[in-house]
């Protein structure tokens, strides 16, 4: 039986992808970034998974206008890192796992969730970022990886109700699966940001700080907290967060099991226009 | 029955809904055709022309020539659809959203690193600081 002993949390900011890219690592600017995740690829290197649910947000990449899906599942063998203007990040091409994510799909499909399922997708920042962060600069990526795209660009996104409780459909449909596997499940894209408007440049401590620890020890309260919260208090780009509620939602003790254990918690500020925040969780 | 719109009252925010959406299509399409290398080319060897390809307002395009993003967001463009003119350009996210604010550059940068622009004061319209 497949099973999630993990759920990570972090960041994607596109800038954390362009000082890797570029060996800016060690700079002042970007050495307290990067040490926030020495924890983790040690941490990644000793819990190895057999496959990482990756959720994280399209940015205008392989969803224009033309089609806005609210939940995606990439079901493909592989996936290229997409050109989002600057060229494509010089990573390594992600690997699908289409049996585990078809199954998901039609599990997830089969307790109410209308998932798009895509069958060619190129993939950004949003994906490759927290792969980099959690896994260096590797030749391949240590396993593959099943990404799942939430539209949080066109309001209105999906609630964070229905976020949490899509991941605890997601956590029953991967222990339905047969083959014995080790699943990483991860949630990405804020903390408090907003890229546009007079109001560029919000960060909201005290809202971030808030939400990691509800993200530890309440996620259901945290699953109440209407869009215009998000929007107020963590800038128009800081909704991004709720995608967490799903990683979140697919953990143990929201099926009955114990608490999770946090293993590392971080949080900084700046990386670029925004506060990074990051979080790894076992069941 | 009129939408619930709870976020009008935001200062200095536009929220891409689907009225957005709707009147922002070609401009945000316009954006998304540079995601090409050769789109680029042609789009910076002759950007009127480019843009006359698009089926896009007079407003919109002058907003773009003008590289003016806070009246590209008013009618309709999207910051993630808008950073594909900035990736264009060769400016990175944090350059294009200073250029919102009504900040230098270095001012821009200089408040990130100091924390951010704070919470207090920038909830509501009209509230004070």
């Amino acid at each position: 039986m497949a099973r999630i002993t993990a759920s990570v949390f972090t960041s994607h900011v596109p800038a954390i992808g362009a000082a890797l890219d570029l060996g800016k690592t060690g700079e002042p600017y970007w050495q307290p970034v990067f040490q926030g995740y020495d924890f983790s690829k040690q941490w990644m290197k000793d819990n190895k998974p057999d496959v990482i649910f990756l959720v994280f947000n399209d940015h205008a990449t392989a969803f224009s206008l033309e089609m806005i899906p609210t939940f995606a599942i990439g079901t493909a063998a592989e996936y290229q890192p997409a050109d989002e203007g600057w060229g494509p990040r010089p990573v390594p091409k992600v690997v699908g796992h289409p049996e585990l994510a078809s199954h998901i799909a039609q599990s997830v499909i089969q307790q109410d969730f209308d998932l798009t399922i895509v069958n060619k997708m190129d993939v950004d920042h949003g994906l490759t970022v927290p792969l980099s962060l959690m896994c260096g600069q590797p030749q391949e990526w240590p396993c593959p990886v099943i990404p799942f795209a939430v539209n949080v660009v066109q309001y209105p996104v999906p609630s964070g109700r229905r976020c949490l409780n899509l991941g605890k459909a997601i956590r029953r449909a991967v222990e339905s699966f047969d083959q014995d596997l080790n699943v990483h499940i991860w949630g990405t894209g804020g903390m408090s940001h907003q890229l546009q408007g007079p109001r560029a440049g919000l960060i909201n401590r005290e809202f971030d700080n808030a939400f990691l620890d509800r993200m530890i020890d309440d996620p259901e309260s945290q699953a109440a907290v209407p869009h215009i919260d998000y929007v107020r208090e963590a800038g128009s780009e800081g909704i991004e967060l709720v995608m967490w509620l799903i990683a979140r939602g697919a953990m143990a003790d929201l099926a009955g099991g114990p608490k999770p254990t946090v293993k590392h918690r971080f949080y900084h500020v700046p990386a670029s226009n925004t506060a990074v925040g990051h979080l790894i969780l076992e069941n | 029955m009129p939408l619930d719109k709870p976020y009008l009252d935001v200062p200095g925010t536009t929220i891409f809904d689907a009225e957005q959406s709707r009147k922002g299509y070609w401009l945000n399409q316009f954006c998304m055709s540079l995601m090409k290398a050769d789109n680029r080319t042609r789009f910076k060897a002759d950007e009127r022309a480019y843009l006359d390809e698009w089926a896009m307002t007079e407003d919109q395009k002058q907003a773009v020539l003008a590289r003016d993003l806070n009246r590209c967001i008013a009618l309709g463009g999207n910051i993630y659809f808008l950073a594909k003119i900035g990736a264009t350009d060769g400016k990175s996210f944090q350059q294009m959203a200073g250029s919102m604010t009504g900040m230098s550059e270095e001012e821009y940068r200089n408040m990130m690193i100091g924390g951010g622009r704070s919470i207090e004061g920038n909830r509501y319209v009209g509230e004070r600081k």
